[in-house]
């Protein structure tokens, strides 16, 4: 199979899926009890022409397909509506928020590639000696360790302890500035500790299986020096496989920012989130949990296509 | 001096429920250009046997002791370096399954010239135009073409002839086949050992052939060593052990081959199977699944003795029939009462055995 | 050659063989005492040898024993009384045990925060001692770890259980129909793994308000898709195998088949993975606790105890929210040691690929 016709016939896959999660996102408000304009108006009683008037500006006087066709249409444009609360557009909100979760996010991402892929490859390599077994130990610590509870405790340490971070996030600095890069590396740290232990294990088993493979064996059959053996046959092939497990790590690091950006008062969209929930405004609810769910369907498409470029298998 | 010498050779390996002893005092000698048959059941110890030989036993299984003497030298005294310029140079492999031994991330010819490239330190396009040439002896057709391809883009039996391209590319003096044929199909199992046979005759090389098919064996080896829990139960030239097999084993492993045009009633199986090689059974190892052992067989360990005279022999220098049974060395009460008849011969040329005796250098 | 020829004879090619009589072996007695090994010994249970190894485990074990030291706590931390509407035990203490040094809820305003010195501690007599000190409200923090224990691990376990009855039925359901049936249920799977634990959970609280139950329905819309797809995995290969289309050939029902023949062979990785998600389930509803979507501010659950105590950890006072995090930690370590250890137990290579964590 051709990559192209990889491409094209996993994308196709794609497009139910997309099509589905709108849905369950939409179909999410509408499963609650009672009359949604309650939410719109905070239960409060209205002037039947004004009732009327709120109810045309959100299509609550259609039939719910047609609800939800103008929902996903405009949604599909970016446009998500108005805050029930702020009375804003949506997608104002979110991009003011988004792109702090992005940094935080890609420094997460950073830690964990950097710090798990060597991790991961000595503990295989070395596999049931004391260096697989301190990586063992502390994937243990890593899984099991709450990320807000180690974003509590990093504060408490090193920004009130230490005084080397501040407590609070600098509200004067730009997004790139140094204050505020400096400020997002605990809560990067916090998220990126568990999904460390978790991909370097992976890594780990990924290249241990690799190096049981009877190609191995063939490359030191026939006499190649063993640095050789574990660069060119071992390590390539368990990186192909690493780029999979890279896309676990995007689910993982949203979940887990969603909850460290509480920890940190950090104005993302997962403290976006936290907040409105406890409002119920629900077009806000909507338009980023339905941007996280094509948020993990890209990623996960994006590495299947990488997977699929460089296995020779699939791209000849 | 033979070319290699592998004498009392002992692999255990460490599990959690126990030591596996892999090999028990394994002693043995192939010649150069000799072509030697190790048959047994799958746990025998054949395969380790192989990997010891090129040092390549992975964790848990270790050399506890023994000599392995390659050309007069200790691979196991070797340092890794020496190891290394041996192995794929002067002793290669050809493992079981070629489709798991090929690296599907890289191409065919790569995967032969790198070993050129390294050990005979060819450039970039000597390497490959060896590789071709490899390609090209082992009957793979428009080789430079195929040099690009990768392993999935080639067939069951093309894939095995491209690990004996690699097995063969440094002009190796021993190569040591482990099941090479298992894993294909009849037709092409024929083919892969004529290109065995004939590659082994053109470069005078010796061929260390593992397989549980006495089928096979016979069609190609000129000695055979019957592996049994570990060690050597018997050991002839092939066409003595064919027409005149002098241990229990081996006459129960050739009974228990399936043939068309059987008009037997029922297939004849060895009972039982072999032991775990954690706990090995006391006296002859065989005992609970021979049909001639007797109490005495439980008692003492049988030790290899020339099948004619009776007398202790020793399995690197003897050229003789020998055999680990009781019945050889007169402790046994009852006698091997087994008779083995060589029906219908077509005539002497056609036969497997003359045939082998026919090709021997 | 005597009678039995036909029996003992073999060829192979031009070569017969005859004589070699096994059924001799058969049918003498055992020469020596010597019996085939561990390999060779069966009819013992898969679960019967995994237990064996899980027994051997010490660090699974280990686990073992904090979870159910932590359980025990959580229970006996106060008095238990059954609800007053039960028949016969209304109202009645059931359990009278309250190991806790306080009542979790006795507050003292006045003095507010207290930290757990030594002097404290080693004070003799030891009136007001506070061996993990006091929170904002001066309620004993290690009575409230000990009762808020009832919620943090009563949820993880009910979470999975009622996962397991919903995960494993729709996961059969699929692998055993097929067709348009195991498109539908996982396809729905697929887009709901789309979304993040959390995030999941979040958006079905959202939908459904906070509370105990609330809470652990959001945690069961989400923890029931492994099992769904485990099940349905196992059954697709187990339905392959001879003996169920035999059990189908004689005519039994699809449900014995199901019950009978192939949830047995696919249970080891649902333990396995069950196991593991306890932890994952209490860490998430600690999380939620968190961030305000779980429990009452009031409640001693671990999560909400570290949410009303943010502030306070800021500004340096560690005990507030160091001990509650660690009892959260020293739960989910000890469910994954024994998850692993199952694991272990059942795939003693490493075959299989598992692992805690949130997705």
């Amino acid at each position: 199979m051709s990559l192209q016709r990889f491409v094209l016939k996993r994308g196709l896959v794609t497009i139910p899926l997309l099509l589905g999660i709108s849905l369950i996102t939409f179909g999410m408000v509408h499963a609650i009890p009672g009359d949604p304009i309650d939410f719109i108006t905070l239960f409060t009683e209205l002037d039947p022409a004004v009732e009327a008037e709120i109810r045309a500006e959100y299509g609550l006087d259609q039939p719910v397909y047609i609800q939800y066709i103008d929902w996903v249409t405009s949604a599909a444009q970016g446009d998500f509506g108005r805050s029930i609360i702020t009375r804003s557009p949506v997608i104002d909100e979110i991009m003011s928020r988004l792109p702090y979760t992005l940094v935080m996010g890609v420094m997460a991402f950073g830690v964990t590639v950097v710090t798990a892929i060597p991790s991961g490859i000595l503990a295989a390599y070395y596999r049931n000696t004391k260096i697989d077994q301190v990586s063992r130990v502390f994937a243990l610590l890593g899984i099991a360790i709450p990320n807000f509870w180690l974003g509590l405790m990093l504060l408490l340490v090193f920004a009130s302890g230490l005084g080397l971070f501040p407590v609070l996030p600098p509200t004067d600095q730009g997004l790139l500035s140094v204050e505020m890069l400096s400020y997002t590396l605990l809560p990067a740290i916090a998220i990126g500790t568990g999904s460390t232990a978790l991909m370097m294990r992976l890594m780990r088993s990924s290249m241990v299986e690799e190096l049981d493979k009877d190609y191995v064996r063939t490359a030191r059959a026939k006499g190649l020096p063993e640095r050789s053996v574990v660069r060119k046959h071992v390590l390539r092939n368990s990186l192909i496989s690493v780029v999979t497990v890279a896309a676990i790590q995007v689910a993982f690091i949203i979940s887990g920012s969603v909850v460290v950006e509480i920890v940190f008062a950090y104005p993302g969209i997962g403290r976006l989130l936290v907040d409105r929930v406890g409002n119920r405004d629900f077009p806000v609810i909507q338009a980023i949990v339905l941007l996280i769910g094509v948020a993990v369907i890209l990623a996960n498409f994006l590495a299947d296509v990488l997977y699929a470029y460089l296995d020779p298998r699939i791209r000849y | 001096m033979a070319m290699l010498e592998v004498e009392d050779l002992n692999v255990r390996f460490y599990t959690e429920d126990g030591v596996v002893k892999a090999t028990n005092d394994l002693s043995y000698r192939i010649e150069a250009g000799e072509r030697f048959g190790v048959v047994g059941e799958s746990g025998a110890g054949k395969s380790v046997t192989s990997l010891a030989l090129m040092r390549l036993l992975d964790d848990p299984g270790v050399i506890e002791s023994g000599e392995i003497r390659f050309k007069g030298e200790n691979i196991l005294e070797m340092s890794d370096e020496e190891v290394r310029d041996l192995r794929g140079n002067e002793i290669a492999m050809i493992f079981q399954d070629a489709q798991t031994a090929l690296n599907p991330a890289y191409t065919v010819g790569e995967q032969i010239s790198e070993a050129i490239r390294y050990h005979l330190g060819l450039g970039e396009a000597a390497a490959k135009e060896r590789a071709i040439e490899t390609l090209e002896s082992v009957g793979i057709p428009s080789a430079a073409e195929r040099y690009t391809d990768y392993p999935h883009q080639f067939s069951g039996g093309m894939q095995q002839r491209a690990v004996i391209a690699i097995a063969l590319s440094c002009d190796p003096d021993l190569i040591i086949a482990d099941e090479p044929t298992t894993a294909l199909d009849v037709t092409i199992e024929a083919q892969i050992l004529d290109l065995l046979e004939e590659v082994a005759t053109e470069f005078d090389t010796a061929i260390q052939l593992i397989t549980h098919d006495l089928g096979v064996v016979a069609e190609f080896c000129d000695r055979v060593m019957v592996m049994y829990a570990g060690h050597p139960v018997e050991m002839a030239p092939v066409e003595d052990i064919y027409y005149d097999p002098q241990h229990p084993y081996t006459v129960g492993l050739m009974s228990s081959i399936p043939r068309i045009g059987d008009e037997r009633d029922r297939l004849q199986t060895i009972p039982g199977r072999m032991p775990d090689l954690i706990e090995v059974p006391p006296g002859c190892n065989f005992h609970p699944r021979c049909p001639y052992a007797e109490e005495a067989c439980t008692r003492t360990e049988p030790e290899l003795v020339e099948t004619e005279t009776g007398e202790p022999a020793d399995p690197i220098e003897s050229d003789a029939q020998v055999a680990a049974c009781l019945a050889h060395t007169g402790e046994l009460r009852g006698e091997l009462d087994y008779e083995v008849t060589v029906r219908d011969a077509g005539g002497p040329g056609d036969d497997p055995a003359a045939a082998s005796e026919g090709e021997r250098p | 050659m005597s009678s039995d020829t036909s029996t003992t004879t073999t060829e192979r090619g031009r070569i017969r063989v005859s004589g070699f009589d096994v059924d001799r072996v058969e049918e003498r007695d055992p020469l020596s005492s010597w019996e085939p090994g561990l390999q060779a010994k069966e009819g013992r249970g898969r679960l019967e040898f995994a237990w064996l190894r899980f027994k051997r485990n010490r660090l699974a074990l280990f686990g073992g024993a904090v979870i159910a030291f932590m359980v025990l706590l959580a229970v006996f931390a106060r008095p238990i009384q059954a609800p007053p509407g039960v028949p016969l035990l209304g109202g009645q203490t059931i359990q009278p045990l309250s190991l806790a040094p306080a009542d979790p809820a006795a507050q003292n305003i006045i003095t507010g925060y207290t930290e757990p010195t030594l002097e404290n501690t080693l004070a003799w007599p030891p009136t007001g001692l506070h061996l993990f000190g006091t929170d904002w409200a001066g309620r004993d923090i290690l009575s409230r770890i000990m009762y808020g224990g009832r919620w943090s691990l009563s949820i993880g376990f009910i979470a999975v259980a009622v996962a397991l009855l919903v995960g494993v039925p729709l996961g059969s359901i699929a692998g055993y129909y097929g067709g348009k049936i195991d498109e539908l249920i996982m396809r729905f799977v697929d887009m709901l793994y789309a979304f993040p634990f959390i995030v999941l959970a979040i958006a079905v609280i959202a939908v459904l308000g906070r509370g105990y139950w609330e809470m652990i329905l959001a945690l069961v819309a989400v923890g029931w898709l492994p099992y769904a797809r485990i099940i349905r995995g196992e059954i697709l290969s187990v339905k392959e195998n001879d003996y169920v289309t035999a059990a189908k050939a004689l005519g039994s029902r699809d449900r014995s088949i199901i019950t009978r023949h192939i949830l047995p062979n696919a249970m080891a990785p649902v333990i396995v993975q069950a196991t593991l998600s306890i932890g994952t389930t209490v860490l998430a509803a600690a999380a939620l606790g968190f961030i305000g979507l779980g429990l009452s501010p009031a409640s001693a659950e671990w999560g909400v105890m570290l949410n009303v105590e943010q502030d306070a950890i800021a500004r340096g006072r560690w005990w507030a929210g160091a001990f509650p995090g660690l009892a959260i930690f020293l739960f989910v370590m000890a469910i994954n040691l024994v998850g692993d250890g199952v694991r272990d137990a059942f795939d003693p290579q490493g075959d299989t690929q598992q692992s805690g964590g949130f997705r």
